[in-house]
């Protein structure tokens, strides 16, 4: 089925957001918004769920804790435990204060690159990926909505268009996708 | 949801919009490297160079060619590693902990600090790594299984400890920099004429769009990025100070040395983000952005950890005659009063008198006295590490051990020559990078920037606002600042001129409805656009007709940058415009 992508450029982000909300009030799908910073309040009103990084990120966290646990116990206890001026070393526990710091360092390293690369993969922004906003004065000082018509097909092209033009657009372009 | 209490003054100075923002931080990118920056890079290579070379030279040698001796083993090497770390935390401190306090202030400030902090960690790593004496053996600090048995390396040791602390740190920092770097790169990407810049800047920026979900994902990676690293900034320099505090020589074990280090970093990376941000707005006149209210928040910072600091010192020397103990109270003395006095007086001096006296307005919020006190505070925290380092371990138990340190050349040259690699990097980085946070400084602008401040709700302004008048009010806004004008004095209105016939007789004529986005024209904001349109210059067609004597046509009539459309070949760029349009 023939697709087509509406654009509609805003200059401002507050223009934009009311625009959005009009549109999606009379029953609109907005598919994407591009700006170049974040626009705050934007998600909610065109349906982006909030990311789960923050949960992901505490996982890699509990990760890292183990095995630096796991490891300090297999080093400094059962392989090869020091003797240090005599004092004890058998267990885990005798010892876990100079464990400590190395112990948090890799939990703060497991989990701040785990979420980094998490976030790379998810977002596909990755070294050489080629830029996908639709004009390239959005990562300037334009903002722009996407619509199409497929996921809009209670609406004719025309239609949109016309609500579109209603929200204060400085701009607007349309794409016929196969 | 724009709104900020009246009484803070806005952090973005001038009549600016988010395209003036673009334009402020992309120009020094674009345009050519002024000639100072090719002399200062030259410096710096330089005295870079000669570093690798003393570097070079001890590793061909051994460690034997620094001034180190039997008694004083410990001192430039370590005495630097912690100078280095120390200015490396004011970065992370700017970005995570402010970040987390929701100062927008840092904004301004943040992508250069965390630059300083990344370079000056490299710096530090460099002289544990000197010191191995074999650096091709480096790797041994990782515990890998080896073949001498199943021999780890010593879990127990602060030294293995900084060796995580500051892996950790200076990978999560570089990740937590480059992240918010990404759009800023995208915004370079989408605005770069020339193949390789476009090609590289393409690479760097990771294909970036802004998508809604991605700008969701960004700011909840910088938050959690900004938690992580906040106890993780504690922790390093904490870890640093133990390398000192759990050894038993007195003057160094000393439980108060966490807390200390850290104030002291603080205190040393805000000292050194002043140093090269004084310098950085005025070079790339950046005023409108890090202006003197930025300078004070700073300057208040450094005299609190400075007082921190002063109270160290004091807590110190008291501890030492309280606890009775007669070697912690001669390390003291010694300290103030031996050979070494004169290090202990310079430390005194520039790190505990003056910070005191930020607490004057009048000194804190200028901007030479900011930047020699910066100075000052950057050579007495080198001389504390000094002091603490040489001044404890010089005078040891056996008073036949008893000794002094004097530098070597190469150790002089090899801290030196770190000084010239980490304006070797900086420099680059004010090159090739953007130096402030584009996109996070935009959504300040409407909460915190001059035009947006305090205008009523729902009523923002016009987006090209109405010029000030011109003459003694508007020099007056523009001197409130610093004393230097820092907003561009933008023309009143003129009575719109008729266009005379010469002009569009030979560019032809066009109308309104015909026009083109005169911005995308180099040097043109939206002022200038309707200085254009006024002028009867609506398309890229009539620029595309233009040669000398249209430009001095066009350029009275504008009364705008004479010389600016020719310098900058206007007429190649709307034909290029034209075609990319078709």
């Amino acid at each position: 089925m023939a697709d087509k992508v509406i654009y509609a450029m805003y200059d401002d982000d507050d223009v934009l957001k009311d625009g959005a909300k009009k549109l999606v009030s009379k029953g609109v799908k907005v598919s994407e918004v591009f700006s170049p910073f974040p626009i705050h309040g934007i998600d909610p009103i065109i349906g982006i769920k909030n990311t789960r990084l923050g949960i992901m990120a505490f996982i890699y966290g509990l990760f890292g804790l183990t095995i630096a646990t796991l490891g300090l116990r297999y080093f400094m206890v059962v392989d090869w435990p020091m003797n240090i001026g005599g004092k004890p070393n058998f267990t885990y526990l005798d010892n876990i204060l100079s464990f400590i710091p190395i112990t948090f360092e890799f939990t703060v390293l497991c989990a701040a690159h785990g979420m980094a690369i998490t976030y790379f993969l998810r977002n596909k922004t990755l070294p050489g990926m080629p830029a996908q906003n639709p004009d390239p004065r959005t990562t300037d000082d334009k903002f722009v909505i996407e619509l199409r018509t497929s996921e809009n097909s209670q609406f004719s092209a025309e239609e949109l268009e016309a609500m579109v033009k209603d929200t204060g657009i400085v701009e607007l372009d349309q794409k016929d996708v196969a | 949801m724009h709104k900020e209490a009246a009484i803070r003054e806005p952090l973005i100075l001038g009549h600016k919009t988010y395209h003036d923002i673009t334009e402020d931080v992309c120009r020094p990118i674009e345009d050519k490297a002024p000639r100072m920056w090719y002399i200062l890079f030259g410096i710096a290579l330089i005295v870079g160079l000669y570093g690798i070379g003393c570097i070079l030279y001890l590793l061909g040698t051994g460690v034997g060619v620094w001034g180190l001796n039997k008694t004083v083993g410990w001192a430039w090497d370590i005495t630097n590693f912690v100078w280095w770390v120390g200015i490396g935390h004011a970065g992370t401190l700017i970005s995570a902990v402010l970040l987390l306090f929701r100062q927008k202030w840092r904004m301004a400030i943040n992508r250069s600090a965390e630059a300083m902090t990344i370079f000056a960690v490299f710096m530090a790593g460099l002289f544990p790594l000197i010191h191995m004496g074999r650096l091709w053996l480096g790797y041994w600090v990782l515990p890998l299984p080896n073949h001498f048995g199943s021999l780890w390396v010593n879990f127990n040791s602060p030294l293995l400890w900084d060796v995580f602390a500051i892996s950790t740190y200076l990978s999560v920092s570089l990740v937590f920099w480059y992240i918010g770097l990404i759009p800023d790169f995208a915004t370079i990407r989408d605005r770069a004429k020339r193949p390789i810049p476009k090609k590289m800047y393409t690479i760097l920026s990771f294909g970036w769009s802004g998508r809604a979900k991605h700008w969701n994902r960004f700011e909840l990676v910088s938050l959690v990025l900004a938690g992580l690293c906040t106890p993780l900034v504690f922790s390093v320099h904490s870890i640093v100070s133990f390398d000192f505090a759990t050894s038993i020589i007195p003057g160094w074990h000393t439980t108060i040395f966490p807390p200390y280090f850290v104030a002291g970093a603080v205190f040393s990376g805000f000292a050194m983000v002043q140093t090269l941000l004084l310098v950085m707005r005025k070079a790339m006149k950046l005023e409108a952005y890090i202006h003197v209210r930025h300078v004070e928040y700073m300057n208040i910072v450094i005299m609190v950890t400075g007082s921190i600091v002063g109270t160290a010192y004091i807590t110190e020397l008291f501890i030492s005659w309280y606890s009775g103990v007669e070697y912690e109270a001669y390390a003291f003395i010694n300290r103030a009063t031996g050979p070494y006095w004169w290090a202990y007086f310079a430390m005194m001096t520039c790190n505990v008198i003056s910070p005191q006296l930020m607490w004057f307005k009048k000194l804190r919020t200028s901007l030479t006295f900011t930047f020699i006190i910066a100075i000052v505070v950057n050579i007495g925290m080198w001389f504390e590490r000094y002091v603490i380092i040489v001044t404890s371990i010089h005078r040891d138990y056996l008073p036949s051990s008893w000794s002094m340190h004097y530098p070597s050349h190469i150790d002089i040259g090899v801290y030196l020559g770190t000084i010239g690699l980490f304006f070797v990097f900086f420099l680059l980085f004010a090159r090739f990078f953007p130096v402030l946070a584009l996109n996070e400084l935009k959504t300040i602008l409407k909460s915190s920037g001059e035009s947006y401040k305090n205008a009523p709700d729902g009523q923002l302004p016009d987006p090209t606002p109405t010029p000030i008048a011109e003459g003694p009010v508007a020099k007056e806004v523009a001197s409130v600042t610093d004393g230097e004008p820092t907003v561009d004095l933008e023309e009143s209105k003129e009575e719109p001129i008729e266009a005379p016939s010469g002009l569009l007789g030979s560019i032809g004529s066009a109308d309104e409805s015909m026009k083109n986005d005169l911005k995308k024209l180099s040097g043109v904001g939206p002022a200038f656009e309707t200085a254009l349109n006024d002028a009867g210059i609506w398309t890229y067609e009539q620029i595309s007709k233009m040669t000398k004597a249209e430009y001095d046509m066009m350029d009275a009539l504008t009364g705008k940058f004479p010389g600016k459309a020719e310098k900058e070949d206007w007429a190649s760029q709307a034909k290029e415009l034209m075609n990319a349009n078709n």
